[in-house]
């Protein structure tokens, strides 16, 4: 039985549903990610899961317990929150405290473990600043202490990093998931950022629409997307239109070309039409070795994107984006230059 | 350029002349008690006459039930409607105002009416039940400028994160309002305080019909019957007045704001 389990939760704000019959099992100590556009009911799930939100259906069950309609100073998780929330009226010390002191903790042990969870952020001197006096980065680091002081069960992070700049974001992230795997404290993490949720996470929940599309490890929602949505939210996609020629062999046309493909035609009749995708770091130009499958292309546009080169090459009506290493040898390609793009017959996906 | 500059100096001193003269003129008369010289002695005859300490000291003491009273009636209320009911709030904003629409002697005849000694809950027949019946006409009185400081509090810190923070870290309401979020807003509450103390003390209809001894009608008294003890009250009441907008400035500047930077 797993530690954390959301079964059939449902939420309705009046008339429009905003969570529809969202199920997930999240094992002890498991890092997960919730990852989905703006709007998708990320938020509202976690608010569930904190008590912030009645859910209108369904159970949440912690270590065994039905919480699903307690209140949530009566549950035993923590929360933090994009606007780091910290108390303004207390030092970083009284913040931290927060928690314990409601507990009824002893004055020497909220000390102790202040000290410790201070060093934990790695801020050890800045126990008497205000929050006032504190970088946004620093802030959010002490918002982490306070609720990681009570020793939640689980710990909920509603978008911790949007509101930082772009390098403390990933110091943070890192710094983040490092604390998680010392701890071993159970976590949902709910961002729109596909390289934040795939980077720290043990699983990815990508959710659309109040669903949850798709559960998996980073590589399992990389490289094997099961949705076209999924495949398209999580990084940069070729997205093409192709026709099933032989499912039982598993032979598709692309712009007129056979193209073998590794698995996924099996529920497809002969001459549907099907979408597939194909990752641009999946694709080789000219390889020494040939793959299962080509492509003749022409080149339409070369983007210099430092160690990466972005190249746009097209066949018949699609066009598709191949990356590819800046090697100092290679050869420099142009616009209009000729090119076959490879791929492995296990490299194509073919989208539900 | 110069000529509008020239304007609005013109226009500024004929301001400050408006506005000091007469407390200059007033400052000039209460010192005018002995013939054919200046001193304190309006000053002396008042602090000396029992009466004035007396109602002082009364309206003293109602100003801060008032602000207890109001500030447990308004802090929860405008806290809950930002909190779980934002779309009530023009109607709280109505509601409150009202004490300035209505005319302060039609809202005493209405508390008459309700709780005159032949009344349901007859708070007249008794001398305290008479002063807490001020006092909660006081805090009618009070209603609009209180509310207006504590809610523009409010709307300075994020009353809801904060609340829900709180919340998960096991504090029940009691516990936010008195340690999360008053603290937050003491700047709000004291100039709502300072506003509700200045009102208090120099109100007249109320503790005029209710028939209490409060320094309003004892200024009235006074202010008849005497000739230079009126204008050293008039400076007095002013002073404090001032003392209290004095006070608001000094509270509302020391408040801390949350940091908004994203390093
Ligand atoms: N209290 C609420 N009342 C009505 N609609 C809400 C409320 N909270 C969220 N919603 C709606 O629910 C949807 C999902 O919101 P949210 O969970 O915040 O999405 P996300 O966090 O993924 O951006 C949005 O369309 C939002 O407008
Ligand atoms: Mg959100």
């Amino acid at each position: 039985m797993s530690f954390l389990t959301l079964s059939g939760l449902v939420k309705r704000f009046g008339s429009t549903t905003v969570v529809h019959g969202f199920d997930l099992a999240v094992e002890r100590g498991e890092f997960i990610s919730l990852l989905g556009p703006s709007g998708c009911g990320k938020t509202t799930v976690l608010r569930m899961i904190a008590g912030f939100e009645t859910p209108s259906a369904g159970h949440i069950i912690i270590d065994g317990a039905d919480i699903t309609r307690k209140r949530p100073a009566e549950r035993n998780v923590g929360m933090v929150f994009q606007a780091y929330a910290l108390f303004p009226n207390m030092n970083v010390a009284d913040n931290i405290a927060f928690g314990m002191k409601i507990a009824n903790m002893p004055q020497a042990a909220i000390e102790a473990r202040v000290t410790e969870m201070l060093a934990l952020i790695k801020l050890p001197d800045l126990a008497k600043r205000y929050p006032y006096q504190l970088s946004g980065g620093q802030q959010q680091r002490v918002a982490l202490a306070r609720a990681l002081a009570v020793k939640p069960q689980v710990l909920l992070l509603d978008e911790p990093l949007s509101a930082l700049d772009a390098k403390i974001r990933v110091s943070l992230r890192e710094e983040i998931r490092a604390l998680q795997q010392e701890l071993g404290i159970t976590t949902i993490f709910v961002t729109h950022d596909q390289e934040e949720a795939l980077s720290m996470s043990d699983r990815v929940v990508v959710m659309n629409d109040g669903r949850a599309e798709q559960i998996g490890t980073p590589h399992m929602i990389y490289n094997h997307p099961k949705t076209r949505f999924v495949a398209s939210f999580v990084g940069t996609l070729n997205m093409l239109e192709a026709q099933v020629e032989d499912p039982a062999n598993g032979i598709i046309t692309l712009a007129g070309h056979r193209v073998r493909v590794a698995s996924g035609l099996d529920r497809l009749p002969p001459s549907a039409s099907c979408m597939v995708a194909l990752r641009p770091e999946a694709l080789a130009i000219n390889p020494a070795e040939p793959a299962a499958n080509a492509l003749p292309c022409t080149i339409v546009d070369v983007q210099f994107l430092g160690a990466i080169v972005r190249i746009k090459a097209r066949c018949g009506d699609h066009i598709l984006s191949v990356d590819t290493f800046n090697q100092t040898g290679a050869p420099a390609w142009s616009r209009g230059d000729a090119i076959a793009l490879h791929f492995n017959s296990d490299e194509i996906v073919v989208l539900a | 350029m110069r000529e509008s500059r020239i304007g609005a100096w013109i226009a500024m001193i004929i301001g400050t002349l408006y506005f000091l003269l007469p407390l200059i003129a007033t400052f000039e008369f209460s010192l005018r008690l002995k013939r054919g010289e200046y001193s304190f002695e309006a000053y002396r005859v008042v602090f000396s006459d029992p009466r004035f300490r007396d109602s002082f000291s009364y309206s003293v003491t109602q100003a801060l039930a008032t602000i207890a009273v109001g500030l447990i009636i308004v802090v929860p209320t405008a806290y809950w409607v930002r909190l779980r009911a934002p779309q009530l709030r023009p109607l709280i904003e109505f509601i409150t105002l009202l004490p300035l629409v209505i005319p302060a002697i039609v809202i005493v005849f209405g508390y008459l009416r309700i709780f005159n000694s032949s009344s349901l809950i007859p708070l007249t027949d008794t001398s305290l039940g008479t002063d807490a019946l001020l006092m909660f006409g006081y805090v009618t009185l009070a209603l609009p400028y209180l509310y207006r400081a504590i809610d523009t509090g409010l709307q300075a810190i994020d009353v809801r994160t904060l609340t829900e923070s709180a919340e998960s870290l096991g504090a029940n309401t009691f516990t936010i309002l008195a340690h999360v979020i008053l603290p937050n807003i003491r700047a709000a509450v004291l100039s709502g305080a300072f506003l509700t103390f200045a009102i208090v003390i120099g109100e007249f209809t109320f503790a005029a019909l209710l028939n209490r001894p409060a320094f309003g009608p004892y200024l009235q008294l006074i202010g008849a019957n005497r000739a230079y003890e009126p204008s050293a009250l008039a400076i007095m009441a002013f002073l404090v007045t001032w003392a209290c907008m004095g006070l608001m400035q000094l509270f509302g500047r020391g408040v801390r704001m949350p940091a908004t930077d994203t390093r």
